[in-house]
């Protein structure tokens, strides 16, 4: 039944669907940490109208599937003539999806530093940047960052949608593998072998990071 | 773009039915999995022996593992276990089993959220360990995990979406296949996002107001 076998046959097929799943959740958390940066700022603008636009954004993001944020860009977009592939159509629709929880975060992290502490870095005298990089930015980063790493991991595992619109990751692969042996049970558990390869140490990262940030904080 | 075309009544009752089916799933798989994930949860919070290590080891590998993959093995694997299973109940089997496993977390978490000099006065009272769980421990920690376990519900919502690789006439299934007709693409996708948007939404506003103020 379960036989190694066939993840060194096709350690090709394996090792190109690791790197695919690696490299879309890379470039979408690095992608979803600037998008989600800036909604955040939206989101605690004076400015109304922008304002209401940050929250327009998460909400909709939240609260649809991520199957459906990627069909926009792989299905919605060939419709106006602008064709992309199956990884770069899933690697947008992760970052897009992703970007709106970060956001989240972020805000949280920004508001739990009191308002005090910003009025008084600001009334003696440091510039709103200032305040930002050296009295609430430095507080809020070990509130956001646990979350954050909770989201990378989220990401890992919601890397194996590009498998639904042929984005040549490990879930895609999994399933060429049994199209090819006809082994559905071996070719899934060695792809999952390799998910928890990568997920296994990130959920590990992120409750050493919650239990020392909680520690020092 | 044809949005006349895209919502005429065969199309938008196609849609419904779909919705149906995508209630129908999130409706019973998050009733199971909430029966299970209390379970499982309270089991690992009494740390029961060798019963808890053991639910611990399967929910920290079910929780690392994209569901796709279980709806996948669910559908494909199982038959070729000798488990012949229908699309209908391969997706509720893997829908409860990757959301009963994120529950389990969260009722565990929030029962020890409940001080423990509460659970130590009412065993200095007399009350014995089952009615402590029972009658101390559960409401508190329950008030304090709706919130989580809501948002976790409104995933599992949307996961209900991940379904379309078993070819179940759910939501997102039927959207695709009016989706095959080019002109129909942008409408479809705005009905349904906005479909999917409004389930949620509410949900989420529901429990909100469903969250007591804490004293």
């Amino acid at each position: 039944m379960i036989d190694f076998a066939l993840l060194f046959d096709y350690s090709e097929e394996y090792m190109e669907g690791l790197r695919n799943t690696l490299y879309a959740s890379l470039i979408a958390l690095a992608g979803s940490f600037m998008l989600g940066t800036i909604v955040a700022v939206l989101r605690m603008t004076p400015v109304r109208p922008l304002r209401w636009l940050g929250r327009a954004y998460v909400e909709f993001f939240r609260n649809i599937p991520l199957l459906l944020v990627v069909y926009i860009f792989f299905l919605g977009l060939p419709a106006l003539g602008i064709i992309l592939s199956g990884f770069v159509s899933g690697t947008i629709g992760l970052t897009v999806y992703t970007s709106a929880y970060i956001a989240e975060a972020i805000r949280a992290g920004i508001m739990a530093v009191p308002a005090g502490q910003s009025e008084a870095a600001r009334s003696s005298g440091l510039t709103y940047i200032q305040t930002m990089r050296h009295v609430v930015l430095p507080q809020a980063i070990k509130i956001v960052v646990p979350p954050i790493s909770n989201q990378f991991l989220n990401l890992v595992k919601n890397s194996s949608i590009l498998g639904v619109v042929s984005g040549f990751d490990l879930m895609y692969y999994a399933d060429i593998v049994n199209s090819e042996t006809y082994q559905t049970v071996n070719a899934l558990f060695m792809a999952a072998l390799l998910y928890l390869l990568l997920t296994i140490p990130l959920s590990y990262a992120t409750r050493l990071l919650e239990k020392r940030l909680a520690r020092t904080g | 773009m044809d949005f006349i075309g895209a919502y005429s009544p065969d199309n938008l009752s196609f849609l419904m039915e779909g919705l149906g089916m995508t209630l129908r799933l999130a409706l019973l798989a998050i009733a199971l999995s909430f029966i299970f994930g209390c379970l499982i949860g309270a089991i690992r919070y009494a740390r029961v022996p060798v019963l808890s290590q053991v639910l611990g080891a399967i929910v920290g590998t079910i929780r690392n593992l994209p569901l796709l993959l279980l709806i996948f093995f669910a559908r494909f694997g199982l038959p070729e276990l000798g488990l012949p299973i229908t699309p209908f109940w391969s997706a509720i089997l893997a829908l409860t089993v990757f959301e009963a496993a994120m529950i389990s977390e969260l009722v565990r978490s929030g029962l020890q959220s409940v001080e423990k000099g509460l659970v130590e006065a009412a065993r200095a009272s007399g009350l014995s360990y089952m009615q402590t769980l029972w009658h101390i421990v559960l409401p508190i920690g329950l008030r304090r995990m709706v919130p989580p376990i809501v948002s976790q519900f409104i995933s599992l919502l949307k996961d209900t979406s991940l379904v379309v690789i078993v070819s179940l006439a759910e939501l997102m299934h039927n959207a695709k296949i009016i989706m095959a007709d080019f002109d129909f693409v942008f409408p479809i996708l705005i009905l349904v996002a906005s479909i999917y948007f409004l389930v949620n939404y509410t949900l989420s506003q529901v429990a909100r107001r469903l969250e007591t103020p804490q004293h």
